[in-house]
């Protein structure tokens, strides 16, 4: 076990210039076999390992990464987290990940810098302030924090915010979850990768699968970069590259690849203390702990594994920033990037069991998976460990484009992408 | 951003364009007769390739037509526009 995190020990190593911290986990070589190999070192896998030693008891768990643990999708997103979903399939999942994020930094011993700022959005439009109460009224009877505020009301909260009945797209009301609000991204990487380590999970970087060894219908391993590695079970939590995992296996899925474009300005003082998410206009907003505004747009249209995007779609976006936001125009814009967000038809994920006998996907979260990476590290042990899914993930089986019950998210999910 | 040759008005900027996603999904000649499991592969499985996609794009903003477009989904470069109808063409590696 590995020394605790604390008030002592920053105070023990700072006497000592801090040049004596352990490293936070190891980087052994893979063994020949594992009970259970994930494949994808973002959040969510390292939380299913996680969980599955902590809850399951299964430690002789790899978690395999082609490149270095949250350079994917986890640390390329907005950092937002809520559970403001209309469906309640989508709400039961979503909200038990908020409550874990709730205490995930006292869990994991490791400051996820977890902040309760609140999550507000914005209608426009008659017709979105009449959904955006429909929606509220489903998401409270699901016991989900939630309510409307009126123009004043958004006034005194975000006093920045342009709430002119002149503007281009006035705002007419707007929804809040106070529960919710944003985590450093890869912070949840490195924590649950500590704690997997921690309990016996090897983790492997700069690993990449190549292919699946499968007989008689039941995965037997995988083939890496760095050779065969047995498995009795494994997991794909490969985000953006499920479809070429599955292809890799010898089936497909209702899933395409799409970039999600986001950027950040340069640092400015605190400015704004919430998360702004205006589904019309597009764009959702907030500043980072480093003082940089972390701005969000929507997918490009076109399939792409191009980590960036058009311009196009950043200069909507912008537009759509300094129209609700006339105090940002001036600032410059310092970085920007894409994640490859693996989207579903319905804007659901998909967990659970695949074609293949012991292959598990975790994946379709498509724009919207950071805010579920404890949840879905969650059922996604207990769907490996038990070979079943839990209630809280049985409605996101692949069955459902089958059966045809979609739980479809796209718009009630508050950002329309 | 990049450029597409529309077939029918030549070179033009990405954002003229609208995407139509997988081509060559042919509709099934006997609704009546396809399983649930036919209309799901149908429907929703997709390809999804990480290398070249043969897939549709309309010119939205411009003649409204149409076409066929042979891209890679990691360089996006297109080396094939063609015609609907037409049989994709093989692209060398």
């Amino acid at each position: 076990m590995k020394a605790r995190y604390s008030i002592f020990s920053l105070a023990r190593n700072a006497l000592n210039y801090h040049q004596d911290w352990r490293q936070a986990w190891r980087s052994p070589e893979p063994k020949s076999e594992y009970d259970v190999v994930i494949v994808g070192g973002g959040g969510h896998g390292l939380a299913t390992a996680y969980y599955l030693a902590k809850e399951h008891g299964i430690t002789n768990v790899a978690v395999v990464e082609k490149g270095w643990l949250g350079g994917g999708n986890t640390g390329r997103n907005t950092t937002i987290v809520r559970s403001n979903y209309l469906w309640d399939e989508s709400a039961a999942i979503y909200e038990h990940s908020l409550k874990l994020w709730e205490g995930l930094s006292q869990e994991l011993n490791f400051n996820v810098m977890f902040s309760q700022r609140g999550i507000m959005n914005l209608a426009h439009n008659q017709h979105e302030l009449r959904e955006l109460h429909r929606r509220i009224n489903a998401i409270r009877l699901n016991g989900i924090d939630s309510e409307i505020l009126n123009v004043e009301q958004i006034k005194a909260f975000c006093p920045i915010l342009n709430c002119s009945p002149t503007a281009r797209h006035p705002v007419l009301g707007a929804s809040l979850q106070r529960r919710g609000g944003t985590a450093r991204h890869d912070a949840v990487a490195w924590g649950y990768a500590r704690g997997a380590d921690s309990r016996g999970v090897d983790i492997i970087q700069n690993c990449e699968v190549t292919g699946f060894r499968i007989s008689n219908g039941r995965v037997q391993g995988i083939e890496t970069t760095k050779g065969y590695i047995g498995a009795k079970k494994v997991a794909c939590v490969t985000a953006g590259h499920s479809g070429v995992m599955a292809g890799l296996a010898g089936f497909r899925l209702p899933i395409e690849s799409h970039p999600l474009q986001a950027l950040v300005s340069e640092p400015v003082k605190p400015v704004l203390d919430t998360v702004v998410m205006s589904p019309a206009v597009h764009v959702y907003v907030s500043q980072s702990d480093k003082g940089e505004l972390v701005l969000g747009a929507g997918i490009d249209a076109y399939n792409s594994y191009a980590q960036t995007g058009s311009p196009l779609v950043v200069e909507h976006q912008l537009n759509a920033l300094v129209e609700l936001f006339p105090i940002f125009s001036r600032l410059r814009v310092l970085r920007q990037w894409a994640g490859i967000v693996d989207t579903c038809p319905d804007a659901s994920p998909i967990i659970g069991k695949m074609p293949v006998e012991g292959l598990y996907f975790n994946c379709g979260w498509g724009t919207g998976g950071f805010k579920a990476t404890p949840g879905s590290g969650w059922v996604m042990a207990y769907t490996v460990a038990q070979d079943r899914p839990h209630p809280l993930n049985a409605p996101f089986g692949l069955e459902r484009f089958t059966s045809g019950y979609l739980i479809d998210e796209h718009g009630a999910a508050g950002v329309a992408h | 951003m990049f450029l597409i040759s529309c077939p029918f008005c030549g070179p033009r900027e990405e954002s003229e364009f609208s995407y139509g996603h997988e081509g060559h999904i042919a509709r099934p000649a006997d609704p009546d007769s396809l399983s649930d499991a036919e209309w799901a592969d149908y429907l929703f499985m997709r390809k999804n390739p990480k290398g070249w996609h043969y897939e549709r794009w309309n010119h939205a903003r411009g003649c409204r037509r149409w076409f066929n477009v042979a891209r890679h989904t990691v360089t996006h470069e297109i080396r094939a526009v063609y015609k609907m109808g037409d049989p994709p063409p093989a692209i060398e590696p």
